[in-house]
């Protein structure tokens, strides 16, 4: 029992001193003011040696925190107590953030290295003027293949995954958005469709897909295709640009009905501290040569034209899959908002997929 | 059963000594509950509702889900239960039955999440077992992604839950009850059968329900493991919690798997008499 009170005490004991610890840290980080900027991103998303850069440069202390679905990241920003200054979701969620109006409008004065973007990446229809967010990387979904198991002309749409040859070969990312919108897409539709008869249609074909199906997993994609644990699988462009690196045999499609274009880009939440700070990180991001050394780092497709044409590896950006000719991009689809009501009824389908 | 704990407490006189253990249930029992059920009531747009529970009831894909969800759940239970309890047995007829115990709950130490990936590089085409078919001639096979890669790697992370109890439970029996039934002329099976088993029963129903009721929602490796190929009630909570924030229906759903829970909890104690312990 005695043991007891002195390990009781102990703990608390030790509870308070860290308490104080963390109290005076708190304290001190205070004191400097607005010294810090706290950016919410993707995890593995940013060049690292780019943040010390940024630090040392406007003598700010970053904060850097990450999520893993555009969902977790708005509930997080949503529900009051966070103070994040910048944050870098995609296109769909910052279309809805604008509509609920948690968003900063950006002052273009403060902020330089617009004019480098590519032209076609501005005024989408989720921002059109740009009021609210800046690119940082755009991107497609595509077919990946491994060419010692797939010749090489085999493939080259949507519809070739339902190839009954592909039986269970194929390895899809696991996103309702992305699976029922190329099986939209196969079917000639919209992947932003809201037409229940459409949707019909999709489910019925998409279930024709599960017996090719070999697994429908996440990030774990770029493990099993570098190991060629399987042959074909749907992922991200940038995904695929990372496991091609790793294993010389895989190539990267974009099928010819036309794929989803996706941005991630960077926006200032209501509720940021360091307005000024997070402006800056932005013309910081904009800057040809940072844009190309991130760019290069992450292997995601950049959007500042005067990198990819003056800084970046010339062998990259040639690359047709990963800097599609934009002029020709009108098959290509960016994701609106669908209301909740549509949200559920994507999963809805995906998961009776599943099912099959 | 649960009356007589209570009871307990109150007669005792410190009673004060109760007040954390109520206010655990209250705040980390009770509290998430009511949240669940009210949760359940609510439709998407915030509307006081009964269409999550009618959806639930009337689709057939979930309806089937929740079968599946058992019916797997009963495969890990019961093969984990065939596998532990010779295992068990064996256990406690062994001279350092304290190091055993120890090497069973060693694995529960290491994280679910890395057990899972472990697997994935032994399961994997390129893995430790396809090698050996390979050697053997029977070449590569697609195990990774298969129920059976499922039943196994859940039947392995489950296994201690099962041993545990029940080795304790055989511990228990006093060992002039076993004598006493060879002094009265009973074989080996006899007593096991007559004896031993029926005075174990409690570890049984404890490792039943430690291993049932996770088992009914374990959607990380239906997903890791089962690549989506098999599908429990967890995967589509979590779905509706984080992709859809239906937080309504995942939260019918988490009501279903309560009350399955409840059923087994019923069924395992049933005609359980006046021995003493479990749940």
């Amino acid at each position: 029992m005695k043991r007891l009170v002195y390990f009781t005490l102990a703990i608390s004991v030790l509870i308070i001193g860290l308490f104080g610890i963390n109290q005076s840290l708190n304290h001190s980080t205070e004191k400097a003011g607005t010294g810090s900027l706290t950016i919410y991103n993707w995890g593995d998303y940013i060049d690292p040696s780019l943040i010390k850069e940024f630090e040392e440069e406007f003598n700010l202390r970053v904060v850097y925190e990450t999520f893993d679905s555009n969902e977790a990241m708005y509930t997080k920003v949503k529900q009051a107590g966070t103070n994040y200054d910048l944050l870098i979701p995609s296109e769909y969620m910052i279309e809805r953030m604008i509509e609920e109006d948690l968003l900063h409008k950006l002052d273009k004065s403060q902020i330089t290295g617009i004019d480098h973007l590519l032209p076609d990446l501005l005024a989408l229809s989720f921002d059109p003027g740009n009021d609210y967010s800046i690119p940082y990387f755009w991107g497609t979904l595509g077919i990946i293949y491994n060419d010692r198991l797939i010749s090489e002309d085999a493939i080259g749409s949507w519809a070739d995954l339902w190839n009954p040859a592909y039986e269970n070969q194929v390895l899809l990312i696991d996103g309702a958005r992305e699976i029922v919108g190329l099986t939209l897409q196969s079917l000639d539709y919209s992947l932003n469709s809201k037409d229940l008869d459409e949707l019909d249609e999709a489910k019925t074909k998409l279930d024709d897909l599960a017996p090719n199906v070999k697994a429908i997993v996440a990030d774990e994609i770029k493990m099993y295709m570098i190991q060629e644990e399987g042959q074909i699988a749907v992922s991200f462009s940038g995904e695929a640009a990372d496991m091609m690196a790793e294993n010389e045999h895989l190539h990267y499609l974009l099928p010819e009905e036309g794929s989803n274009l996706w941005f991630d880009s960077m926006v200032i939440p209501k509720t940021a501290q360091n307005i000024e700070g997070a402006h800056d990180f932005i013309s910081f991001i904009l800057r040809p040569e940072i844009a190309a050394q991130n760019a290069e780092y992450i292997g995601y497709s950049s959007p500042n034209q005067t990198a990819i044409e003056n800084e970046m590896d010339p062998e990259l950006v040639v690359d047709e899959q990963f800097y599609p000719n934009l002029a020709a991009l009108d098959h290509l689809e960016v994701y609106e908002n669908l209301t909740l009501e549509y949200v559920d009824l994507y999963n809805e389908i995906f998961l009776k997929f599943k099912m099959k | 059963m649960e009356r007589n704990r209570f009871n307990k407490f109150f007669d005792q006189s410190d009673s004060i000594l109760t007040i954390p253990y109520f206010l655990w249930l209250a705040f980390f029992v009770l509290a998430p509950l009511a949240l669940l059920a009210y949760q359940s009531v609510q439709g998407i747009d915030g509307r006081w509702t009964l269409e999550n529970i009618i959806r639930y009831f009337s689709s057939t894909s979930y309806l089937k889900m929740t079968l599946q969800s058992f019916v797997y759940a009963t495969m890990i239970t019961l093969i984990t239960l065939t596998l532990a309890y010779p295992a068990a047995y064996l256990l406690t007829q062994t001279q350092h039955k304290e190091l055993w115990r120890m090497l069973l709950i060693l694995p529960t130490w290491i994280n679910i999440l890395l057990k899972a990936y472990a697997f994935i590089g032994i399961l994997s085409q390129s893995g430790a077992v396809n090698n050996f078919l390979e050697w053997l001639g029977i070449g590569p096979k697609q195990i990774l992604f298969t129920n059976f890669s499922f039943l196994l790697v859940a039947t392995y992370i489950e296994l201690p839950f099962m041993i545990l109890p029940i080795m304790n439970a055989i511990d228990e029996i006093d060992s002039s009850f076993v004598q006493a039934s060879h002094d009265l002329g009973a074989n080996s099976w006899e007593t096991t059968k007559e004896i031993i088993f029926p005075l174990s029963l409690k570890g049984v129903r404890t490792g039943v329900q430690a291993v049932f009721i996770p088992s009914l929602s374990l959607f990380m490796l239906t997903r890791l493991i089962g690549g989506n190929r098999v599908i429990t009630l967890g995967t589509a909570i979590e779905q509706h919690f984080l992709v859809t924030q239906n937080w309504g229906m995942g939260s019918t759903i988490g009501l279903v798997l309560v009350l399955l829970m409840f059923l087994v909890m019923r069924l395992t104690n049933k005609g359980k008499g006046k021995s003493k312990g479990g749940f």
